[in-house]
C-alpha cells in the first residue's frame, strides 16, 4: 500500500518491475494498466487495475473495481484471446491489488454486476481458450474485486507478505456488517480459516498454487523479481500441462482437508446425478 | 361469456415468490420428474456456521434437483432465500457449482442436460467468507464454460433478490428472467448506506431501491431478458421458451456494446433511472 494516500500501489509497481513499463493504454481508462514482457522463452501479457483519483466515477477512486476497470479488463483480456486465435495463446499474468469492487448508487444503476460478469466471462474465456492465465496476489485480493480480477485464474499465486488480503469483504465493512468489533474479527479469523484475512491463513484452505516468500512485495528488488519470474514460468508451465477448469482448487493437500465439504458434496451429487 | 376477466385470471395465479427452494424447482420441472439430490437426508451441512454458535440446516439452503422440462433431461439449482438470506457458504456453493459442473460432464458424454438456477441471495455467506467467494468464482466458472454447450437460465423471482458475486453469475447466464418483486444487483443497499453513507443511497427507501435495480428498471434497460408476472405457470413458459430458443450471445460478452453505451454517461451525474430506460431502452429489443 502507498504510505501517502493508502491507495493500492502495488499492481502498478509489480506490473512496471516486471515489464518495465507503465502500462498505459492508448483509451481509456487510466485504471487498467497493460503490458507486455518476456517471461522465459515467450512473451507474457500483465494486466493490473490500479487507482485513479481522478476517476469519472467518484467511487471508484481508490483502487475499487468499478465499472470502467471491469470492462477495460474484459475489453484487453477479449483482445489477447483474438490475437493469439491462430497460435499458441499467450499467457496471461492478472497482477491483483484491488480493495473491493465500487460501492455506489450510480454504479448499481449502471449495472457494475454485468461489467464485473464482463470481466469474469472474458478471463473464463480465456483459460478455455488455453491461455495459461495466472493471478498474482501482490496486494488486496477483496470480494468481487478479486472476482472480477484474478479469480479464474488457472493457478492463483500469492507473495507471502503481511500486504497481501484475501476476503469477501474488506475488515471495516465486515465488522459493521456482522456488528462485531474489528479485533473480534482478526479473533475469530485464527479459530476459522475461511474467515482470516492474511494470506498465510487464506493458504491453508488450498486455493493457492504457490505462496511465494521472502519477497518484498513493496519495493521488489532484482532478486525478488527474479524469484517471481521463475515462479510464474513454472506456473505456466504447470497450468499448459493441467486441465483448463478449476479442479486443481480441490486437488491440493490443503484443500483435501479445509475443503473436505466442498469434494464431499460433489461426490455425493455425482453418485446420485443419473436416476438409480 | 368473452372470457377470463383480469380478476380471475390474478385469482388463478399461484404466486412463485411464495413457494420455497424445493417447490420452486418442482413448479418449474415436469410434473412427477423433481428427484432431490443431496438432499436435507444426506446432511451436509456447513462446517463453518457451529463453530460461530449458528445452526446449520440439513441442506445448507440449496436445493438440487434432476427431472425434465419440455421432456428433455434438466437440472435445477434452487437458492433458499429464507434461510441465512440465501447466502452462498462452502457447502451451498458446492452444490451449485458441483451440478453445473455434472452437466457440463453430461455434454462432454454427449448427453445434453438444460441447466436452470433459481437465484435468491444476497451473495456471499460472510460467515464462511473467502470459502463462499471461492465457490461463486467456480460458479462463475461453470456457467462460462457449460453456456457454450446450452443456454444457461436463471430466474430470480424475489423476494431477496440477488446480490454479490451471484449477481455476476445472474449476468452471465445465456438467458435471465425476473419478476417486479425483484432486485439485482452487485450490492446491496444496506451495505452500499453503510459504505458509503446516507446520502449516497437510503437503504429504506424502496421506491428509490426498486428504481436503481428492480426488476422492471433492469428489464427494459437491457440487465434481464424477459420480464414474468408472479405465477408459476407464467415462470414455467418462459423458462420453456428460453430453452427452446437458440441461445442469443450472452450479456457478458458484449463488452464493446456495454463500453459503447457507457461512454456519454456523466459519472458524477448519471441519468435518472426513467431517463436511463429512454437512452438504454432500444439496445437489446
Amino acid at each position: 500500500m502507498n504510505a501517502d494516500h493508502g491507495l493500492p500501489a502495488n499492481g502498478l509497481r509489480w506490473l512496471e518491475a516486471l515489464t518495465g513499463s507503465a502500462g498505459l493504454l492508448e483509451s481509456p481508462p487510466r485504471t487498467v494498466r497493460v503490458a507486455d514482457a518476456p517471461l522465459g522463452a515467450e512473451a507474457a501479457r500483465f494486466i493490473a487495475i490500479v487507482p485513479d483519483p481522478r476517476n469519472r466515477f467518484p467511487r471508484a477512486r481508490a483502487g475499487e473495481a468499478g465499472i470502467d476497470e471491469a470492462l477495460g479488463v474484459a475489453r484487453e483480456v477479449r483482445r489477447t484471446i483474438a490475437e493469439d486465435v491462430r497460435r499458441e495463446p499467450r499467457p496471461i499474468i492478472a497482477l491483483v491489488d484491488v480493495t473491493s469492487q465500487a460501492y455506489g448508487r450510480r454504479e448499481e444503476l449502471l449495472g457494475i454486476h454485468l461489467a464485473g460478469a464482463a470481466a469474469v466471462d472474458a478471463y473464463a474465456s480465456a483459460r478455455l481458450a488455453g491461455h495459461p492465465l495466472i493471478a498474482l496476489l501482490v496486494g488486496k485480493a477483496i470480494s468481487g474485486g478479486f472476482l472480477t480480477h484474478g479469480y479464474q485464474a488457472n493457478r492463483i499465486l500469492a507473495l507471502d507478505s503481511p500486504e497481501v488480503l484475501v476476503h469477501a469483504m474488506s475488515k471495516q465493512a465486515a465488522a459493521r456488517v456482522t456488528r462485531r468489533t474489528v479485533e473480534e474479527l482478526e479473533q475469530l479469523g485464527e479459530r476459522v480459516a475461511p474467515l482470516a484475512y492474511d494470506v498465510r491463513s487464506y493458504a491453508r484452505l488450498g486455493l493457492l498454487h504457490r505462496l511465494i516468500g521472502g519477497v518484498n512485495a513493496a519495493a521488489p528488488g532484482p532478486r525478488d523479481l527474479e524469484r517471481v519470474r521463475a515462479e510464474l514460468i513454472a506456473a505456466v508451465a504447470d497450468a499448459r500441462a493441467g486441465s483448463r477448469d478449476l479442479s486443481t482448487r480441490l486437488a491440493s493437500p490443503a484443500a483435501l482437508a479445509c475443503r473436505a465439504a466442498s469434494i464431499a458434496v460433489r461426490r455425493r451429487l455425482a453418485e446420485q446425478w443419473d436416476a438409480p | 361469456m368473452s372470457g377470463t376477466t383480469v380478476r380471475e385470471r390474478f385469482l388463478a395465479r399461484r404466486s412463485f415468490i411464495e413457494l420455497d427452494a424445493r417447490e420452486r424447482a418442482r413448479a418449474l420441472l415436469d410434473p412427477g420428474t423433481f428427484r432431490e439430490l443431496a438432499g436435507p437426508f444426506d446432511r451436509l451441512k456447513s462446517p463453518w456456521l457451529p463453530l460461530q454458535g449458528v445452526v446449520a440446516q440439513a441442506d445448507d439452503g440449496v436445493v438440487i434437483a434432476r427431472g425434465s422440462i419440455d421432456g428433455e433431461s434438466a437440472v435445477v439449482a434452487s437458492i433458499e432465500g429464507a434461510y441465512q438470506g440465501g447466502s452462498v457458504g462452502e457447502v451451498s456453493g458446492a452444490k451449485l457449482a458441483g451440478a453445473l459442473e455434472l452437466a457440463l460432464r453430461d455434454f462432454e458424454l454427449g448427453r445434453p442436460v438444460r441447466p436452470l438456477l433459481l437465484l435468491e441471495t444476497g451473495g456471499v455467506r460472510l460467515q464462511e467468507a473467502n470459502l463462499g467467494l471461492a465457490a461463486i468464482a467456480e460458479v462463475h466458472a461453470a456457467i462460462v464454460a457449460l453456456r457454450r454447450h446450452v443456454p444457461v437460465v436463471a430466474v430470480v423471482a424475489g423476494m431477496v433478490g440477488c446480490f454479490g458475486g451471484m449477481s455476476l453469475a445472474a449476468a452471465l447466464c445465456s438467458r435471465l428472467i425476473v419478476t417486479r418483486q425483484a432486485r439485482l444487483g452487485m450490492n446491496g443497499p444496506e451495505v452500499i448506506e453503510q459504505e458509503a453513507g446516507l446520502a449516497e443511497l437510503d437503504a429504506g427507501d424502496r421506491a428509490l431501491i426498486w428504481s436503481l435495480m428492480g426488476g422492471e428498471q433492469r428489464q427494459a434497460t437491457g440487465f434481464a431478458d424477459v420480464l414474468a408476472e408472479d405465477d408459476a405457470e407464467a415462470i414455467g413458459a418462459e423458462v420453456r421458451r428460453a430453452f427452446a430458443a437458440a441461445a442469443p450471445t450472452p450479456r457478458s460478452e458484449r463488452v464493446e456494446a456495454l463500453i459503447a453505451r457507457l461512454a456519454g454517461i456523466d459519472g458524477e451525474r448519471p441519468p435518472e433511472p426513467a431517463a436511463l430506460r429512454a437512452l438504454w431502452g432500444e439496445t437489446r429489443q
